[in-house]
Formats: C-alpha cells, structure tokens, sequence
C-alpha cells in the first residue's frame, strides 16, 4: 500500500490530535500535519498541499473547508468531500463515527481506507476516555456538594453523618429530584443566607 | 405515529423545526419528529444525504448549490418542501471599524443600506475581510449583491462558523460579519461590535432557511413529506403571531436547543434590536418573518435569484442554471401538503422578485392572499423569464 499521503488533522484538543497522528503513523504514513487553531484554517489547509483533511464532524469549522470545494484558481487544489467516487459506504459510515475527510480529487476509496480506519479507532478511543473522564469528574463533583450538604445537615439537626444522608436522599425521592441538585439547593441556600 | 430524525443547526430560525416537535404540530399531522442537531451546514447537508435524518432546516442556497454541482456534497438532489423563514439576519462591524464609522458621522440608522455601505467602504481597511456563515448562503449573496461593484476587489469573504463569528470579531481575524440571530446579538453582548444593518435593508423578502429532503424520499414518502410540511407551516403560523415570541424564546433557549438566554433570543424574534454595547436600541418590521404573506410557499422565481447568483460566481450559463435551480423549489409538493387544510396558496408559481414597494393581493386558490412588499435596495426587479 502507498504510504506517500499528505494527512492534516484539524483538531483542537491536542491529546486527541495526537493520538489520532500516532495511529497514522503506526501504521506507516508519515507526512501528518495537526491544525489544532481554526482560525485562517482555509488558507492553512491550502498552504499544506494535503491529500486528505481530516476534520470531527462536531467542529463547526468544517464548514470552512467547503471554501475550498470552489477555489477558482488553478493553481488550487481541488478539494472534495470524497463520497463523490465513493461506493463502499465509506463516507457514510465515517461520518457515523464522528470524522469527516476532504480528500483531492482523484484520490481512490482504497487509498483512503486504511486511513479512515486508523483514524476512526483512535478517534473513538479518545472519545471514550473523554467521556469517562467527564464522568470520574462530575461524580467527584457531586460527593462534594453532597458532603458539603450532610455537614451542614449535621450541624443544624444535630443528627449524624447516616440521618443527614437518609434525610437528603427521603427529600430528593419526595420531591422526584436527584440528591445532588437537593444538596446543591441546601448549599446554595446556606451560602446565601451565611 | 411516524417517527423521522430531522437535522437543525441551533439558530433562532430552527424555530418552525423545534416548535413542531415541542408545541404538537407535528404530533396533530401524526409524526414524532426526532430533533438531531449539526454543528455545521455541511454536516446537515451530509446527514440528509447519508439518510441519517429525512429531512432537515437548511440555508437556502444549499439545494439550489447541489442542483448546480457546486460545493463537496454528494450528488444526491435535495429538494424544498417549504420555505421556512424570511430574513431574520443581520450585518454587523467589529468596535475598530464602528468607531470609524462613527468617526466619519455615520448614524447607526439599521436602515440606510446605501449609506452604510459608502462609509464602510471609505473607512474600513481594504481589503474588508468580512465573515459569513458558510459558502452557499444568503448572507453570502446579500453581502455581494449589496456591496455590488463597488466591493469588488476591496471585499475579502471567508468563512466562519456562527458560533465562532464574536471570537473573530474579538480576535481580529475579520472586520465585519453577517450572521443569522441570535450570533449578531451576542456579538454585541460580548462589546466586539456594532450591529449595520438588518438583511430586510437589502432585500424584504429574502428567503432564509427552507425545509430540505432527498429529492427521492420525497417521492417515495408522499404521505409523510405532506404531513410535515403541514406541521412546519402550522408551527410557521404559531411563530407570526406576535403574542407567541415570549413563549417562543424559552423554548428555544432550552439546553437541547440553543441553549442562551431567552432574552437575548427574543430582540430577534420581536424585531426589538440592541445594535450596540452602548445600548442603542432599534425595532425593525419583519425582521424575520416565518408566515405572513405566504412567506412558506416555496417560489420557483426564489430559487432562481439564487441559482443566477452562484452561476454569476461560479462562471456558470445563466439560463441552464436557472433552470436547475428552479426545478429544487418545489411549489407542487408544497400545494399538495395544503389542499383540503384551509390554509391559502398561490395561483403562480414563479413570480417577478423585487418588484411591490407595498402589501400586493394575488390570485390564490381561496382568493385571500397578499404578498409582503418585495423590494431590493436598488430597486432593481429580477424577471426569471429574462435571464440569460
């Protein structure tokens, strides 16, 4: 398989830009470019001379890469998205798992593939790790609040750690809300009224 | 009930879309619609072509684009069921250029399209690198068509993303804008600008956004297309009622949605406008209109003001491309969906744009339609029988 593809990644979360890089190279390409700022991304993707942009589709700056769908210079090279020639599905299915990719036109389905793929996995490893990031963070957020809630549950009714829980939680079910957003309330409250 | 996935991109005038799926208008024609939001309008455009959504709020120009083979879509034809909205966006200057504007004695009227336009173009830095949504736009086409020959070669038109337009403002990358609401107003609330003009000033009655389908869906799903156009327009007649736009900018400022404060939401939906951080405040009549004087009825003659435009752009012949154009606006489907529901259609389907300074009565099938005034700024008319 040719390896001699110019690749640019537009993405602005460099672990992510990275990993997705890394996976290219693993697998043998070697002329990668990340784009993580967006701004004059048009004239930086032309400046590249890529063969393939790769772009997440929940980046509202792909939108600029459709500037380059009608560059009317000659020297230009035109860019397209690469569904055009495409009948494997290729497109459809990248676009699913959350990347979209320009290619020059001309470039064959096969060629791309093996791109695509290393750049899918990788995106959606980063994908998941975020997620669970996310999550570890909000839960620690929430005990917080929570632990906050019971100490000044404790405090006020004079009841114990155990009492101060039940009571939040007794609360929340009552009133079809989490016991979070009821702690919170309670901190909120205090701290408006301290 | 028939369940469809229906892309949007979070704007004030995805308004018809989410009104339908939240206020029961498309649960009345017996769909569940399934909002899917895009972060950018080749993503919809994508997604409608893929099949992942049946149908989706899109800019105007973007079917007629595919008709003409511009753009890096496929080549999957998308057709227009409806018209979703008219107007509703705004041209505005970063503070340096506003300031030199002021400079200058120019009066932030939000009016005089002709006078904005020559003192922007006597102060501002040339080239005027100026921001607009996506390449397939009506921003796009009302920023050159009221720039004229007098922007040629002084204009730098790039692309950038709505929600990104107040941080290029802010980081220098562009010196003016044109942008949908409520992207204008926030620009404004972050004091990186001052609000020009609406897009009213340089045509009243320009088509916005549209309601976009697979051309062959459609005609495979003659029930379902019918059903939703229907609810489209009966959430359209919900959002022209001036009673609605408080109710409306909640709504709408939902997380699942646009998720901004709904007072901000409202200067568009009310036409009541705060043009500059120093709180000037103006009102404009129709600002956006999403019914009244069919605003919905998907003309022929639209689509093909657009088509003349990206065919001037592209080096296209004039007349082909009218043509196509013509042909993705579909009236016929249109008059379909409202046979038998009491809501009034036009006789014709094409007609001449620009051409009534004041309210107009036309032939209709129930005899009770009037046209908004349809003027450009020039007062140039654009006859789809004389192209080319």
């Amino acid at each position: 398989m040719d390896k001699n593809l110019s690749i640019v990644v537009v993405e602005p979360d460099q672990d992510r830009g990275r990993e997705i890089a890394e996976g290219l190279s693993a697998i043998g390409y070697r002329d990668i470019l990340i784009i993580g700022d967006t701004a004059k991304l048009s004239s930086k993707v032309m400046a590249a001379q890529a063969d393939v942009v790769l772009i997440d589709v929940a980046n509202p700056s792909r939108d600029v890469l459709e500037e380059l769908t009608i560059a009317s210079d000659p020297m230009n090279r035109p860019v397209a998205l690469f569904v055009d020639e495409d009948k494997e599905g290729l497109a459809k299915a990248a676009v699913e798992n959350g990347i979209s990719a320009y290619v020059v036109n001309g470039l064959s389905a096969d060629r791309l593939r093996p791109v695509l793929d290393a750049a899918i996995a990788r995106f959606n490893m980063v994908g998941r790790m975020r997620t669970e990031l996310v999550q570890a963070k909000r839960a620690l957020e929430e005990r917080k609040v929570i632990d906050r809630a019971k100490g000044l549950l404790m405090k006020a009714r004079k009841i114990d750690e155990e009492a101060a829980y039940a009571l939040l939680r007794r609360t929340a079910m009552d009133q079809g809300r989490k016991v979070v957003d009821v702690a919170q309330a309670l901190v909120t409250a205090a701290d408006l009224l301290s | 009930m028939t369940v469809m996935n229906i892309g949007f991109v979070p704007l004030l005038d995805a308004a018809p879309v989410i009104v339908a799926a939240e206020m029961g208008f498309a649960a009345e024609e017996g769909l569940t619609l399934n909002l899917q939001p895009a972060a950018s309008w080749s993503l919809v455009r994508d997604m409608l072509a893929f099949g992942t959504v049946d149908a989706a709020h899109m800019l105007a120009p973007v079917p007629v684009a595919g008709a003409l083979a511009l753009g890096g879509g496929t080549k999957v034809n998308l057709s227009v069921g409806a018209v979703l909205s008219m107007n509703g966006t705004v041209i505005g200057v970063g503070e340096p250029v506003a300031n030199r504007m002021r400079d200058a004695g120019f009066v932030f009227d939000f009016a005089d399209p002709i006078a904005a336009r020559e003192t922007l173009l006597a102060v501002a830095p040339k080239p005027l690198r100026l921001g607009v949504p996506f390449p397939f736009s009506m921003h796009y086409e009302l920023v050159t068509y009221w720039l004229g020959v007098a922007g040629q070669g002084a204009v730098d038109i790039r692309t950038v993303p709505p929600s990104l337009m107040a941080d290029a403002i802010a980081n220098d990358e562009i010196d003016a804008f044109c942008v949908g609401e409520p992207w204008g107003s926030l620009v404004v609330e972050q004091t990186a600008g001052t609000l020009l003009l609406p897009s009213t000033a340089i045509w009243s009655q320009a088509p916005e956004k549209v309601l976009a389908m697979r051309t062959d869906w459609g005609d495979e799903n003659v029930e379902v297309r019918n059903a939703l156009i229907r609810a489209m327009v009966k959430a359209a007649q919900w959002l022209g009622d001036p009673s609605s736009s408080t109710i409306a900018a909640e709504i709408l400022s939902a997380t699942e949605f646009l998720d901004l404060p709904a007072e901000v939401l409202d200067r568009g939906l009310s036409g009541h406008l705060t043009i500059s951080s120093r709180g000037d405040n103006r009102r404009v009549i129709d600002f956006v209109n999403f019914f009244a004087g069919a605003a919905n009825f998907p003309w022929r003659s639209q689509a093909e003001w657009i088509g003349a435009q990206l065919a001037q752009r592209a080096g296209l012949d004039q007349k082909t491309a009218c043509k196509r154009a013509a042909s993705v606006f579909r009236s016929d489907w249109y008059r379909d969906a409202m046979v038998g529901t009491g809501f009034d259609v036009p006789g014709a389907s094409s007609k001449i744009e620009g051409a009534n300074a004041n309210d107009m009565p036309i032939a209709s099938a129930l005899g009770r339609l009037t046209l908004k005034p349809n003027q450009f700024y020039d007062c140039r008319v654009f006859d789809p029988d004389q192209v080319g």
